[in-house]
């Protein structure tokens, strides 16, 4: 078994604008992924808005530099992440395409392997 | 005085050929069987290297076994075993490869041997097959690894295919093998539901290593047979692993009616001979003749896949006894329907040249007009080239010229340009009062 990231990244500004219907459809998208992924899913969290957001930036070994907002300022920003734990990649790409996040056209799923010091 | 070992022998010419024959036809079945061994793609190309060093160490002296390729995976597989059991206690960087096999081999034993008969254990190659090509790869990583891994090239081979630097194609193949185990990208059969999603892939990364070959990207050799062959040894292997998929067939069907017009496409002198000018009695019938048979096989499936459909457009001139003998009716119809299973550019500008062979070079033409602001086709010379064909057949000396000067500033084969400074110099001499 093996422990992957998912990432939902997706635009703020859609998700602000979402109906409660479209939420009400999205909720039962991810109560889908959490059934099929099972005892693998281990965590997930939705996220508060990226603006909501603090960033520590080093400076050159100086007091780390504390700023408003994201590390990265762009337009598709991350919205939540799950962890989960299954046999492989293909396993866990097959649990993503679940998400309802990939029903929209602004979004994007990454899938990340968390490296594993048995 | 330094005792000096004697210089090994020269390998005699039947060990020499019994060797180049297995590394053709054995090499992917030694890897791939090793790599379930090792469970570390790089530990299983390094036995498998060692293992055909060895045998051109030992053939000499002990003769061409039975059976060379159980011979080199035997050697491979018990150095990889020897190898993991050294290593035991040393560090890992990578996470092992993960299969279906490995986890219940041991304790399911039993109960395998029970169910052997109805079980279907893929062919390894399968496996290291759809490893390759699995789409979490890049696209260029899933042709460098097919190369080296399936068809046993060299990575200065490889390097040399893709004119990029050994060093940074050797880095290439590392980043991938690193990704297939870090990411756990597993060594198995895809599930039925994904099988032709995956097998599509397949077939895309064979007919990338088969275009780069036939149209080898530059240099002064038109055609790279090594990599021509290796593709169709590919698509023959898929096929006879997995039988019965279309885009396999189509894609096979399609690579052998090409590659038999190979030796009529380039003349004495190395230039480039148009179809319209090929001598077609110096065609491979035989290949023809395995192509058209596989293209009807192809073609049943529906939809068609799109390797099937430009197969059978192969198909209509490998029939045709002379270019104008060709049927540009029915090559027409086929790019219409290979436009709507693979909409593209390229498809679009093949068609209206269709069109234009069929209807006259005006016609021709006015179907190229709209794709001269196609994006696409801007770095691409073969529409301009087109373009210059068709007005230099209406007289239209000087447009031909501005064509062909457009499309020699965007080839890079030396052949090909070649061949179009030959007819942008005809052009030239035409627009002259």
């Amino acid at each position: 078994m093996a422990k992957y990231l998912v990432l939902i990244y997706g635009s703020e500004q859609e998700w602000d604008a979402q109906t409660p219907a479209e939420l009400e459809v999205k909720e039962a998208g991810h109560m889908a992924f959490s059934r099929a992924a099972g005892a693998g899913r281990l965590s997930g969290e939705e996220l508060a808005p990226a603006t909501t957001a603090t960033t520590l930036r080093a400076s050159g070994g100086g007091t780390p530099l504390v700023t408003d907002g994201p590390f990265l300022e762009t337009k598709e920003v991350l919205g939540g992440f799950y962890i989960v734990d299954v046999p492989d990649l293909d396993a866990a790409v097959a649990l993503a395409r679940l998400l309802p996040e990939l029903r929209e056209e602004h979004g994007a799923v990454e899938v990340r392997p968390i490296v594993d010091h048995g | 005085m330094p005792h000096l070992p004697p210089a090994p022998p020269a390998p005699q010419p039947d060990v020499a050929a019994a060797l180049a024959r297995a590394h053709r036809d054995e090499w992917a079945r030694v890897l791939a069987s090793t790599a379930r061994v090792a469970r570390d793609l790089d530990l299983a190309e390094e036995c498998t290297q060692d293992a055909y060093a060895k045998a051109l160490e030992t053939w000499p002296q002990s003769g061409v076994p039975q059976r060379p390729g159980a011979w080199l995976t035997t050697v491979a597989a018990n150095r990889a075993r020897d190898v993991i059991r050294r290593e035991v206690h040393g560090r890992r960087v990578l996470p092992l490869l993960v299969d279906d096999l490995q986890h219940d081999v041991q304790a399911d034993a039993d109960a395998l041997a029970l169910t052997d008969a109805t079980r279907v254990v893929p062919d390894d190659r399968l496996r290291l097959v759809f490893t390759c090509c699995h789409p979490a790869l890049t696209r260029e990583s899933q042709v460098a690894l097919t190369l080296r891994l399936l068809c046993g090239l060299s990575t200065s081979e490889v390097a040399r295919a893709f004119l990029v630097r050994e060093a940074t194609m050797a880095a290439r193949i590392t980043r991938a093998k690193k990704k297939i185990a870090a990411a756990r990208i597993p060594y198995r059969v895809p599930e039925p539901a994904d099988l032709p999603a995956r097998v599509h892939a397949v077939a895309e990364v064979i007919h990338l290593v088969f275009t780069t070959g036939h149209d080898a990207p530059s240099g002064d050799a038109l055609v790279r047979q090594d990599l021509v062959d290796s593709a169709i040894r590919m698509a023959r292997m898929v096929r006879e692993l997995l039988p019965g998929e279309p885009a396999v067939t189509g894609l096979l069907a399609l690579m052998l009616l090409v590659d038999a017009r190979s030796a009529t496409r380039v003349d004495a002198h190395g230039d480039v001979v148009l179809l319209c000018d090929q001598d077609r009695s110096r065609w491979d019938r035989d290949a023809i003749d395995e192509g058209l048979a596989l293209v009807t096989e192809a073609l049943t499936a529906a939809p068609p896949d799109r390797y099937a459909v430009e197969a059978a457009i192969a198909a209509v001139h490998a029939e045709a006894r002379t270019w104008q003998q060709t049927d540009w009716e029915q090559v027409v119809g086929l790019y219409d329907v290979l436009g709507r299973l693979w909409p593209s550019a390229v498809v679009r500008l093949n068609r209206a040249v269709a069109v234009g062979l069929r209807d006259g070079p005006d016609a021709g033409l006015r179907e190229m007009e709209p794709l001269r602001d196609e994006p696409v086709l801007a770095t691409y010379p073969y529409l301009e080239a087109a373009r210059g064909d068709f007005l230099a057949r209406l007289c239209r000396w000087e447009e031909s010229a501005v064509a062909y000067e457009e499309a020699l500033l965007l080839a890079g084969n030396g052949v090909e340009g070649a061949f179009l400074r030959r007819r942008l110099a005809e052009a030239r001499a035409h627009a002259r009062p």
